[in-house]
């Protein structure tokens, strides 16, 4: 610094640096200008006064008595803020080391570094401003003294009680004058976006990383398009040349291409070069022999390097973490020497394992945090995924393989080791750590009132109640959730209809899709059957390996709320087999590059599934109205022939019985007698996904052109297609088509058309989703819904006053958590990320809604 | 919403006194507003020989659905679809019962102005009614009308011809025949038989209504023998149903989402358990089992996993060694019930922070559940289906890890002993699966060494030498030293 900057530094007054994550505790006086500081310098919301608290649970700001709870309340706020990673400033005396020691309590608990700012101002000052207050004007003068004595006292000691950063201002203008600089943690490496090459444990696998360099595009520790390497650590030890790996990873960290994180194996050699005892074992001695050949200065250079290295590193604007043993999410950012032994050694269970070895915490199984944590440490065969968190230690030291992650491509790129250079204590774990088999979903992630992130809707709320009852039913009756990776929305039905004799009529939702801009859509046969998503995997080993099926099954076949189709497993393979071989034969496999599908189906006939249904409510009233009417009628006509007037009471149970026979009729019509699978009919209508890829947004023409080809070759009469019809919404020919298609239909007792935009996934000019498909139920079969008599006059004037708006919310919501369903399922996200919204949708069903909608 | 009652006679005593009798004209069709539709009373014959006159109730089912809506989320009607296709515009349920009650309601009490002498005397009755909902079928109706003096005929009306295989309905046609009652106490018999046999869930039954059909069964419901049969089917229904029906709601709808019956989702309360606790003797020995396994492991804090109505919660809170009990169940209805049972909302401060009742399930792990000395599965792990087992073997033994854990399940080795239970079958409806001794064993083994406990087994109930005892119980202890070397 030039004595001109002194000057001016001196002309402005002290520079504070504060770190942008702290809690800073000011300390002075009462009287000694701690708020009037604290206004100055933060943001009112950073700062929380102990005056403030007392008053709010005491309505009086100086009611010493209420100091006890008064602190809770502040500690409380104070913790509430650093747990979300915000700066807070605490306005109290703190000049006892007893109030101070409880701050620091706090930031440490939190992670974040205790700061100290010291108003060292004279008595005399604190006490003249205090009579200058009404409400402190008969304050003791000892208060104050008392005050000052402890704070002189405090002063030589405050660095030994934890304060990372002391800052005394000494007088009245030191303070006056004083600036407070915000500074940015070391590891807080947001803004820097890469792209990055993020590389595994090295262990002086010099040749190893300069193949690997040469594999990922570096020439010369450079890459040509700009990228940035990262390293996760431990670049010693074990290896046949550690020397030459720190100085290649040193120069390009030097350069400005690339970053390093500390293992746990450059945190001892830090050590050992500073001159600390350490044992030379787990491979450190080979790097000691090797390093002997180095001059001082390499040495002095390595030494300056490891110590300046940062535990972990936060980058691309918080969505990438890197860190040598992994980091659970409320470490990331923070500083603390919790955060930096967890960032270099993990966690361990306290127990040992049967080679001696610490049994290390599962962290990883618990993660829910959206950064993606990419570490190493722990050597595994292969790296995988586990909750967005992946561990990029291959063991190359031990004869496995030096391995890098693209980000953002999420690319794996690796060598292989030229040799074994170590013998490993204990084999490579056949997984990566914690992904154990079979382990169920945490309680966490589905409890209680909840809100789901979705990219196509934003925020879907679920409420207490409903998430407890999809709780109930998805644990005593669903499948495991990972062969559950789905659930279908609900549908709302058309806008209410005005047409004489008719509830719903295609029109409306025709003209409702014409109004949303949507100018294609596709009249699709409605089955009338029950909701079947099947999981169709190639084989038992994909079952197995991707979805984790037990047992040799090859997927799943599960109803709306996630039940199990058919209680006899053979069952369920006999279809999913028949599905296969069909898919196999219209060459699927090949022409979507995958091993397995979802599909969305309908499986009939309705009274395989719902027959109990059917017994207590449907045949019932059927049987009840066909035994009332005879002697009903019979009766009339008695009375009648006697001369009573009867007339329109007759012609109208007439009429009514006409009715309910057409309400069994109606029924009748979707049932039928199977035997094993003979009669049993599929009807697929969308492959809603398939490996890496949601084909949610695969416009409607393409899905049932994929689907006619299955159909076309089963062989085994078991698919059935679904009939369909493009209707042009703007125009008036192609309208009435459409509408006469779904008279002849529904006239024939069908159930009715189901219209979506041809596109799928479609949005209105607001940008809103449109619904994805309106239903249009047929006149005949909403009997079975509104009633044998919903036709009549009366009944059908007071059922239009009917309310869609709760069931077309219900329905976009819930359509938009089954495309994050699929979104999540296709880019291979974590179990629990793709149970969310499934189990959302289960809860949403539950919500109250007209049920005949 | 149809019957008829007829009667014979003679010129000195015409059957046309029946017009008298019910007080309406027997060359005439009237109608009557009711509170649930039109109610219509004719004669289809009136000569002195013979007497018959119908009561024809029209239902406004539109309006049953309505009633008492239309508030809420657009005025939307928040029920179950059930209520809208439902039997009630045809069959002779409690709403035909009302009916009777409001159109003869001189009859039934036996008035009549014109004639004093008429109501006091017996006359010949036939009562038909073509569609009568019975639960109990043919067979409880005989035993409610024969004590009464009738001759019953009783006759299953099938669920639909086209579909013989799905049996018969629960509607009979109904007859019956008497020779010396009065009209009076047929008619009285009805309004309150209708109902109970009817035994639906009625929502729109209003409590007064109640008091209104005991007061019809004076004088004859006190001597009945299945006196208890009939009160009860009553009140359970009076005054359960509108606060129960809001406590299930949402599993009714996920029922109706899945084309199921409500029974097969809101089934982890049986309906009879719900009103009074009659334990079993081998529920009894089966706590006091448990009892004795967690006072000899000396636990303090207790989780009751799967507690369902929480009757061994209630038998821990009985000993002050227990300092903390937590039940956990996933489903509502049942903490609501333990709730009731143990009556949470009245008790003591002290009493009360001993005891928590969460929702919960074993499919997930749940960090609540971490650290306690002793966990209870009573007559739990066999209500899950087999492949999600692991699920619970990990949440428990993995996760949660209590250092006692007491595990309970029925042999089925033993089920051929019980003499009501068929061959075959299983002891409850939800039982999943049911175990021999060896299947058990070999589980039990399996996660104890798994997770480091040792694990031993204990009978419970009486231990047959053949078949073994009616329960099978096994204890596991954390990290045992002579299990840990074994492992």
């Amino acid at each position: 610094m030039t004595t001109t900057d002194i000057t001016t530094a001196a002309a402005r007054g002290r520079a504070l640096p504060v770190t942008d994550l702290s809690l800073v505790v000011l300390i002075g006086a009462s009287g000694s200008g701690k708020s009037t500081f604290a206004r100055r310098h933060f943001k009112p919301t950073e700062v929380i006064s102990s005056d403030f608290c007392r008053g709010l649970v005491a309505d009086d700001e100086n009611d010493q008595s209420a100091s006890r709870d008064a602190f809770d309340v502040l500690h409380y706020i104070a913790g509430k803020r650093l747990a979300a990673g915000r700066r807070t400033v605490v306005d109290a005396t703190s000049v006892q080391q007893e109030a101070r020691r409880q701050l620091i309590d706090l930031a440490r608990q939190h992670d974040v570094l205790p700061i100290a700012i010291v108003l060292d101002v004279p008595e005399e000052v604190c006490a003249e401003r205090n009579a200058a207050r009404t409400d402190r004007a008969d304050m003791p003068r000892r208060v104050i003294r008392r005050h000052t004595r402890e704070l002189r006292r405090s002063l030589r000691h405050l660095e030994r009680e934890g304060f990372r950063k002391v800052h005394v201002l000494r007088g009245v203008e030191e303070v006056e004058h004083a600036t407070v600089v915000t500074e940015k943690r070391f590891n807080d490496l947001t803004h820097l976006t890469g792209p990055f090459d993020v590389i595994g444990d090295v262990h002086g696998c010099s040749s190893e990383l300069e193949a690997l360099l040469g594999k990922l595009g570096y020439a010369d520790g450079v890459h040509p398009e700009g990228r940035t390497a990262v390293f996760v650590g431990d670049l010693v030890d074990r290896g046949p040349d550690s020397p030459g790996v720190l100085r290649r990873v040193m120069a390009m960290v030097k350069s400005g291409n690339a970053l390093c994180v500390p293992g746990n194996h450059e945190n001892k050699f830090g050590r050992y070069l500073k001159g600390r005892k350490v044992q030379l074992t787990h491979g450190l001695a080979e790097t000691v022999e090797q390093m002997e050949g180095e001059s001082e200065e390499f040495r002095a250079e390595v030494r300056e390097f490891v110590e300046g290295l940062v535990s972990h590193y936060v980058l691309d604007g918080g969505s990438l973490v890197v860190c040598h043993a992994g980091l659970p999410e409320k470490y990331h950012g923070r500083t603390s020497g919790r955060v930096r032994s967890h960032a270099l050694y993990g966690d361990t269970t306290g127990e040992t394992d049967e080679f001696g070895l610490p049994v290390r915490y599962p962290w990883a199984e618990d993660y829910r945090g959206r950064a993606a944590v990419v570490y190493g440490h722990t050597p595994v065969p292969e790296a995988t995924w586990l909750n967005n968190t992946i561990c990029l230690d291959t063991g190359a030291v031990f004869g496995g393989k030096l391995t890098a992650l693209r980000w953002p491509e999420r690319e794996l790129v690796d060598v292989p080791a030229e040799r074994v250079w170590y013998e490993p204590v204990r084999p490579l774990r056949t997984e990566a750590p914690g992904g154990h088999e079979g382990r169920p979903l945490d309680l966490a992630d589905v409890h209680g009132r909840r809100v789901v992130e979705t990219r196509h809707m934003g925020r879907v709320a679920v409420r207490e109640e409903n998430a407890a009852a999809a709780l109930e039913v998805m644990s005593r009756f669903a499948l495991d959730p990972r062969l559950l990776p789905y659930l279908p929305p609900t549908m709302a039905p058309t806008a209410t209809s005005q047409l004489d004799g008719y509830l719903e009529h295609p029109v409306e939702a025709f003209a409702r899709y014409e109004q949303d801009g949507v100018a294609r859509v596709v009249c699709e046969e409605k089955h009338m059957g029950s909701r079947a998503v099947a999981l169709v995997c190639r084989d038992a080993g994909v079952a197995a390996g991707r979805f984790g099926a037990a047992g040799g099954g090859t997927g799943s076949l599960y109803t709306r709320t996630g039940r199990p189709f058919f209680d006899d497993a053979d069952v369920t393979e006999e279809i999913l087999g028949r599905l296969r071989t069909a898919a196999g034969e219209a060459g699927l496999w090949d022409d979507l590059e995958t091993d397995w599908l979802l599909l969305d189906a309908e499986l009939m006939p309705w009274s395989l599934k719902a027959s109990g249904l059917l017994r207590t409510q449907y045949a019932a009233v059927g049987a009840a109205a066909g035994a009332v009417f005879p002697p009903a009628l019979a009766a009339l006509e008695g009375a009648a022939a006697r001369g009573v007037d009867v007339g329109e009471l007759l012609t109208r149970q007439r009429e009514r019985a006409s009715a309910a026979a057409g309400f069994t009729d109606a029924y009748r019509r979707y049932c039928w007698t199977t035997d094993g699978l003979e009669g049993v009919r599929l009807a697929p209508f969308q492959i809603l996904a398939v490996q890496g890829r949601s084909l949610a947004a695969l416009p409607h023409d393409r899905q049932l052109a994929l689907i006619d080809r299955m159909v076309e070759h089963d062989a085994t009469g078991l698919l059935r297609t679904t009939r369909r019809l493009y209707v042009d919404t703007a125009d008036a020919e192609s309208v009435r088509a459409g509408v006469d298609w779904w008279l002849e239909m529904t006239g024939r007792g069908g159930e009715g058309m189901v219209v979506k935009p041809v596109d799928a996934l479609a949005r209105d000019g607001a940008g809103r989703l449109v619904q994805p498909g309106i239903k249009c139920r047929g006149r005949e079969y909403l009997r079975i819904v509104y009633g044998p008599e919903y036709t009549r006059p009366e009944n059908l004037a007071r059922l239009r006053s009917r309310f869609l708006g709760h069931k077309q919310s219900l329905a976009l919501r819930e359509y938009a958590l089954g495309l994050e369903a699929l979104d999540r399922l296709a880019d291979g996200e974590p179990l629990w990320r793709v149970h969310e919204p499934v189990f959302a949708v289960l809860a949403l069903e539950s919500e109250p809604v007209d049920p005949r909608l | 919403m149809f019957l008829t009652i007829s009667t014979t006679g003679s010129a000195q005593r015409p059957a046309t006194d029946l017009g008298h009798l019910l007080h309406k004209h027997p060359e005439k069709a009237q109608a009557f507003s009711t509170s649930y539709g039109t109610a219509h009373v004719l004669y289809p014959e009136a000569d002195a020989e013979r007497c018959t006159a119908a009561l024809l109730l029209e239902v406004d089912a539109v309006a049953l659905v309505r009633r008492g809506k239309g508030k809420g989320r657009g005025g939307a009607p928040d029920a179950a679809l059930a209520q809208y296709v439902n039997d009630r515009p045809y069959a002779a349920s409690s709403l035909l019962a009302v009916a009777l009650g409001s159109v003869f309601s001189s009859a039934m009490r036996g008035v009549c102005k014109a004639r004093p002498e008429l109501p006091d005397t017996p006359r010949p009755l036939r009562i038909e009614v073509p569609a009568l909902p019975a639960r109990g079928g043919a067979d409880l109706v005989r035993r409610l009308f024969e004590p009464l003096g009738w001759t019953v005929g009783a006759e299953p009306v099938p669920l639909d011809t086209e579909f013989p295989g799905w049996g018969d309905s629960r509607y009979i046609r109904l007859t019956l025949r008497a020779t010396d009652l009065t009209l009076a106490e047929a008619l009285r018999h009805l309004y309150v038989l209708l109902p109970v046999l009817d035994d639906a869930k009625h929502y729109w039954v209003s409590p007064d209504e109640v008091d209104k059909l005991l007061r019809a069964g004076d004088g004859w419901l006190a001597g009945h023998p299945e006196r208890e049969l009939i009160t009860r089917r009553y009140l359970s229904h009076r005054w359960s149903l509108t606060r129960q029906a809001k406590e299930r709601l949402e599993l009714v709808r996920l029922a109706e989402a899945d084309d199921s019956e409500v029974e097969d989702f809101d089934n982890a309360v049986e309906p009879e358990a719900e009103d009074e606790e009659k334990p079993t003797p081998l529920a009894v020995r089966r706590r006091e089992a448990i009892l004795g396994v967690l006072r000899a492991s000396g636990a303090a804090r207790v989780l009751d996993l799967g507690c369902g109505q929480g009757q061994l919660v209630q038998a821990l809170l009985k000993d002050p060694a227990f300092t903390e009990i937590v039940g956990v169940d996933v489903s509502m209805r049942a903490l609501t019930i333990a709730s009731r049972r143990l009556k949470l909302d009245r008790m003591g401060e002290r009493q009360a922070s001993r005891v928590t009742l969460l929702q919960g399930s074993l499919a997930y792990t749940d960090k609540r559940l971490k650290g306690y000395d002793a966990a209870v599965l009573s007559e739990v792990i066999e209500h899950l289906d087999l492949p999600r087992l692991p699920a619970l073997e990990y949440a428990v033994f993995g996760a949660a890890r209590p250092r006692t854990v007491c595990v309970t399940t029925p042999n089925v080795e033993y089920n051929v002993r019980w003499e009501s239970l068929p061959a075959g079958h299983v002891r409850h409806g939800d039982h999943r699966f049911e175990w021999t001794r060896e299947e058990f064993r070999g589980w039990a083994r399996t996660v104890a060494e798994r997770h480091g406990y040792a694990v031993e087994f204990l009978p419970v109930g009486p231990d047959d030498p053949e078949v073994g005892p009616p329960t099978q119980m096994a204890v596991f202890q954390l990290g045992t030293p002579k299990e840990a070397k074994a492992a």
